[in-house]
C-alpha cells in the first residue's frame, strides 16, 4: 500500500507544481460556458433549458484537457521506467494516477458545475444532482481519459488523438449523467440513471487501470 | 483447418482458394437476395423505399460483427503475439469502418422519406455513429504511432476496451431514446418481420458475411506480403 | 533482439556473477541500451532468456527486477519543477530505501547544499548525481547502468568509482554500457559487430 500512497501523493503534488493545478480546466470551463449565451442569444428561457446538459457536456470536455500530461511527463523524462520497476505494479500506479486526476481536476470541476449551471439560468435547486453527477461521472472521465492518454504515448498527435479515442467511450457516462440531471429537472425518476452512472464509473475505475498499464508497458518497451 | 489459421504459410495457401470462393458465394447470395427483394411487395407504410433496408440492415449488422472480429483478433494478437492475429486485426478495421459508413449513409437515405429529415438521433443510428467513431479512433491511433509493433499493440488494447464498452453504449443509447423501430431482426419472440421480407434480408446478411470473408482474407494476405517485403528490405539494407 | 523490424543482437550469451562488473561496448545503436532494458524486463527479447539465480535456485525475473535491480537510463527521470530533495527522496523511497539513507547518499555524492533548489536550476552533472543517489541509498544487487558517468567530471567519477567498488566488494553485480572507461575493473563485452 505504501507504494500506492507514494505515487498518489507525488501525482497530487505534481498537478499543482506544473501548470497551476486545476485552474486550466476551470478556466476552460468558464470560458466555454461564457460562449453559450454569445452563440445562442441571451434569451434566458432558451438557455435555461439547455444549461444543465450543456454544462455537463463541457465538464466532460474540460476533464479531457489535462489528460495528456497524465503519462506524458513521466514518459518523456524517463521516470516511467523507474516507476515501472518499482514496488507497486503498474496497474496500481495507473489507479493512483487516475485518482489523482479525479481529486485534482474532476472534483474542482464538479464543484464549479452548479455555479455554471446557475449562471446559465437554470434553477439552483439542481445543485445537489449536478455536483453528485459531476463527482461520480468525473471518475469515468478521468479513467477512460487515462486509457486514451496511455495509449497515445509516443504518438505525434497527442491531445486531439486522445479526444478522438476517448470521446466515443464517454457516451455512456454522458448519457447517464445528463439523463439524471434532466430527469431531476422534470421531476421524473433520477435515481435509475444516477445508479447506472455509479455502476459505470465503478466499472471504469476497476478495469481501466489494466488497460492503462498495458498501454504504458507497450509504450516503454 | 485450424492449422491454416495458425501457420502463416498454410494460411496463405488456404486463403488463396478460400478468398475467391467466398467472393463467389457472396455474389450468388446477393443476387438471390436482391431478386427476392424486388419480388416482395412494397411495405404499406414505407413504400418502395423499404428496399434500402436490404442494404442498410445487413450493413449495420456487419459493422458490429466486424468489430467483434476485430476484438477477437486483437485479443489473440495481445495474448499470443501471433503475427497473423495482428494482421487480421489491422485488415478488418477499414472494412468495418466501410460497413459502418454504408449503414449510416443508407440509414440516412432510408430515413429521409420515412421521417422527413436527413438524420434522426434514434438509438440504432446513434449507436452505429458511435461505432463509426470507435473505428476512426482505432485507425487514427494505429496511424499515429511510428513503431509498427507498438502501434498494433496499442490499437489492440483500444479495440478490446471498445468491445467491452460496446454493449454498454448500446444499452445507454437505447435507454436514452427510442424512435427507430425496435430491432426487427433479433427480437426475443422471433423476427417481427413478415416472412416475405425475412428471406431476402437473411440472404443479404449472409451475402455480406461472405463478402466480408473474401475481402478480409484478401486484405490479410496483403498485410502478410507487406510485412514480408518490409523484413526483406530491412535485411537487404543491413 | 530486435528494434522495430531490425534485428539487433543475435547469438549473444552473457553470464554475470556476484562481485563482477561488465562493460558493454559497441557503436551507437548497436543495442546496448536495448540489452539493458531487456534484462530489466521492459523489452521482450524475440528469442532467448534472461535468468536470475541465487546460488543454485532460479529467481522469478519479475521479483528479481522489482526488488533487486537498479536501472539507471540515459535520462534522469527528474521533474524540473520539484526540488532536488523531493525528487531524490521519491526515487529512493520508490526503490525501497529509507529517508536517512537518501540523506546520507546525497552527502556522499556532494549534493548536500543543492537539495533545496529546484531541479531545473541544477546542471546536467548535478542532476545525474541526483539520479545516481538511489544506488547508494537503496541496496539492490544488480546495477544496470546506461552511460552513467557521461556528464560527470573526473573528481565526481572517482567518487562514483569508489561507490561501485564497494558494491562489487559486497557481492553486487554491475552491467554498464559506457563509451568512456569505467573507474573500476570491468570485463569488456562487445555488442554488435
Amino acid at each position: 500500500m505504501s507504494g500506492f500512497s507514494l505515487i498518489l501523493r507525488r501525482e497530487l503534488a505534481l498537478s499543482w507544481a506544473g501548470g497551476g493545478g486545476p485552474f486550466l480546466a476551470l478556466g476552460f470551463y468558464v470560458a466555454m460556458a461564457s460562449l453559450l449565451p454569445l452563440a445562442l442569444g441571451a434569451d434566458p428561457a432558451r438557455m435555461a433549458g439547455i444549461a444543465p446538459g450543456f454544462a455537463w457536456l463541457v465538464l466532460a470536455l474540460a476533464s479531457l484537457l489535462s489528460l495528456e500530461r497524465m503519462f506524458e511527463r513521466d514518459f518523456e523524462d524517463g521516470a516511467l521506467d523507474l516507476i515501472a520497476l518499482g514496488p507497486a505494479p503498474l496497474e496500481m500506479t495507473a489507479l493512483a494516477k487516475g485518482l489523482a486526476q479525479w481529486i485534482a481536476i474532476a472534483a474542482p470541476l464538479a464543484l464549479l458545475a452548479p455555479v455554471i449551471v446557475a449562471a446559465l439560468g437554470a434553477p439552483t435547486r439542481l445543485t445537489p444532482i449536478v455536483v453528485t453527477c459531476g463527482l461520480i461521472g468525473g471518475l469515468s472521465f478521468c479513467f477512460l481519459g487515462g486509457v486514451g492518454a496511455a495509449l497515445s504515448l509516443g504518438s505525434r498527435r497527442g491531445g486531439v488523438l486522445i479526444a478522438l479515442i476517448v470521446l466515443p467511450l464517454f457516451t455512456p457516462p454522458v448519457i447517464f449523467g445528463a439523463g439524471a440531471i434532466e430527469a431531476f429537472v422534470a421531476g421524473l425518476d433520477w435515481r435509475t440513471p444516477l445508479l447506472l452512472l455509479c455502476a459505470y464509473s465503478l466499472g471504469a475505475t476497476a478495469l481501466c487501470p489494466f488497460a492503462m498499464a498495458a498501454a504504458a508497458r507497450n509504450a516503454i518497451s | 483447418m485450424f492449422q491454416a489459421l495458425v501457420n502463416p504459410d498454410r494460411f496463405m495457401a488456404f486463403s488463396r482458394w478460400a478468398a475467391p470462393l467466398f467472393g463467389v458465394i457472396a455474389l450468388v447470395l446477393a443476387a438471390a437476395g436482391l431478386v427476392l427483394d424486388f419480388q416482395a411487395p412494397p411495405d404499406y407504410q414505407q413504400g418502395y423505399t423499404v428496399h434500402i433496408m436490404f442494404i442498410h440492415v445487413p450493413a449495420a449488422f456487419m459493422s458490429e460483427f466486424v468489430y467483434v472480429c476485430l476484438g477477437v483478433a486483437s485479443f489473440l494478437s495481445l495474448v499470443f503475439r501471433h503475427a497473423l492475429a495482428t494482421a487480421a486485426a489491422r485488415a478488418a478495421a477499414p472494412l468495418g469502418a466501410g460497413f459502418t459508413l454504408l449503414a449510416l449513409v443508407t440509414g440516412s437515405l432510408w430515413g429521409r422519406p420515412t421521417w422527413g429529415t436527413w438524420w434522426v438521433w434514434d438509438p440504432r443510428l446513434t449507436s452505429v455513429l458511435v461505432l463509426f467513431l470507435f473505428y476512426l479512433g482505432y485507425m487514427a491511433l494505429e496511424a499515429a504511432i511510428e513503431d509498427e509493433t507498438k502501434a498494433a499493440r496499442a490499437a489492440a488494447i483500444l479495440a478490446l476496451v471498445g468491445l467491452i464498452n460496446l454493449p454498454i453504449v448500446h444499452y445507454s443509447v437505447v435507454w436514452w431514446n427510442s424512435l427507430h423501430q425496435g430491432s426487427s431482426l433479433l427480437r426475443a419472440g422471433g423476427p417481427a418481420m413478415p416472412a416475405v421480407y425475412l428471406a431476402p434480408l437473411l440472404l443479404m446478411v449472409f451475402a455480406y458475411m461472405a463478402g466480408f470473408g473474401a475481402l478480409w482474407l484478401v486484405r490479410i494476405r496483403g498485410e502478410v506480403w507487406r510485412r514480408r517485403a518490409a523484413v526483406l528490405a530491412m535485411r537487404a539494407a543491413t | 533482439m530486435s528494434r522495430g523490424d531490425r534485428p539487433l543482437i543475435t547469438d549473444f550469451s552473457l553470464t554475470l556473477n556476484a562481485g563482477e562488473a561488465v562493460a558493454l561496448a559497441g557503436r551507437n545503436g548497436a543495442g546496448k541500451t536495448s540489452l539493458l532494458r531487456a534484462i530489466a524486463g521492459l523489452i521482450r527479447p524475440s528469442g532467448g532468456r534472461v535468468v536470475f539465480r541465487n546460488g543454485e535456485a532460479e529467481i522469478e525475473p519479475d521479483d528479481a527486477v522489482a526488488r533487486d535491480t537498479h536501472l539507471i537510463g540515459h535520462q534522469d527521470g527528474l521533474k524540473l519543477s520539484r526540488t532536488a530533495w523531493d525528487e531524490v527522496l521519491f526515487q529512493v523511497l520508490w526503490s525501497g530505501g529509507a529517508t536517512e539513507a537518501a540523506k546520507a547518499a546525497c552527502e556522499r555524492l556532494g549534493l548536500g547544499r543543492l537539495l533545496t533548489l529546484q531541479v531545473r536550476k541544477l546542471s546536467a552533472g548535478q542532476r545525474r548525481r541526483l539520479a545516481l543517489a538511489r544506488l547508494a541509498a537503496s541496496p539492490r544487487s544488480l546495477w544496470l547502468l546506461d552511460e552513467p558517468l557521461a556528464p560527470l567530471d573526473q573528481d565526481q567519477r572517482a567518487v562514483f568509482g569508489a561507490l561501485m567498488a564497494e558494491h562489487l566488494a559486497h557481492g553486487g553485480l554491475i552491467l554498464a554500457a559506457a563509451h568512456d572507461p569505467l573507474p573500476i575493473e570491468a570485463r569488456p563485452v562487445e555488442i554488435g559487430g
